[in-house]
């Protein structure tokens, strides 16, 4: 049952962990001394699918190169692009583009989803 | 569920830019509240925000709210004027005027609006991605 939702079971999650970040930086816009942060996605999801092109672990002793973060993934900080006198490195358009791209494919992953699960549906009833 | 925590995020910055208004609003409203001494006159006041961090072993929410850490008063100094005819003029005939820039004001308040608005479309679009997420194989 695992493999029946793919890839987007797991980037559903970490598109909604995502949402929160960008959130969470888009709140801090006037903190000052705060530094905005963000995930690298792609590579992010290549672990959570486990189709990591990285060094995998094959004892339980072994350390995961993987972030280690409650989220799996690393959490890194922006380059700023524009300095500001407080020390705040929120750009508020930057964050807001990126929070309306991340609810797009989260939207999209749904979209997968229920395609998905409505096909199956359909399997299961034996109707057309 | 980590889209439930994008509105305590979002909602602690309604609120602390709320304070930000109400602020603001309290300097513009004092702009001329003139008096006779330095020493009760007025004086401009600003909010410090600061981030809010979870705790890490307890929570599970990796992001971080804002708060207000503090309200500041300006150490600008007092404008005074010569009004000897004015009944709260002291002994040498002056009034202190508050510190009040009302053109900083005017931009904090836009300011301060602005991020409420974004702030309120954040809780908007992570509505709807809920509702989204609710209404999944129907």
């Amino acid at each position: 049952m695992d493999n029946l939702f793919g890839i987007h079971a797991a980037a559903l999650k970490l598109r909604a962990n995502r949402a929160e970040l960008l959130a969470a930086n888009i709140a801090n816009a006037d903190t000052p001394n705060f530094k905005a942060r963000d995930i690298d996605f792609k590579q992010t999801l290549k672990l959570a699918a486990g189709k990591s092109g990285e060094m995998v672990t094959t004892n339980a002793r072994h350390i995961n190169s993987a972030g280690t973060s409650k989220m799996g993934a690393e959490i890194m900080y922006r380059t700023p692009t524009q300095p500001s006198l407080d020390g705040n490195t929120v750009d508020l358009q930057t964050e807001r583009s990126a929070f309306l791209e991340n609810s797009m494919m989260y939207q999209a992953s749904l979209r997968f989803l229920n395609g998905r699960i409505s096909g199956l549906m359909t399997a299961i009833r034996g109707e057309i | 569920m980590s889209l439930l925590n994008v509105f305590d995020i979002a909602g602690s910055a309604m609120s602390a830019q709320t304070v930000r208004m109400n602020v603001t609003a309290s300097n513009m409203a004092n702009m001329d509240a003139v008096s006779s001494s330095t020493g009760e006159t007025y004086r401009a006041r600003h909010p410090v925000f600061e981030t809010v961090y979870s705790d890490f072993m307890r929570d599970d929410s990796i992001s971080n709210g804002v708060r207000v850490a503090g309200i500041i008063e300006s150490q600008a100094p007092l404008r005074e004027e010569y009004r000897p005819e004015h009944p709260k003029a002291d002994e040498n005939g002056y009034i202190f005027y508050p510190n009040v820039n009302s053109i900083e004001e005017m931009t904090n308040m836009i300011s301060a609006s602005r991020t409420y608005q974004n702030n309120v479309e954040i809780i908007n679009a992570s509505k709807q991605m809920l509702l989204r997420t609710l209404s999944i194989g129907q």
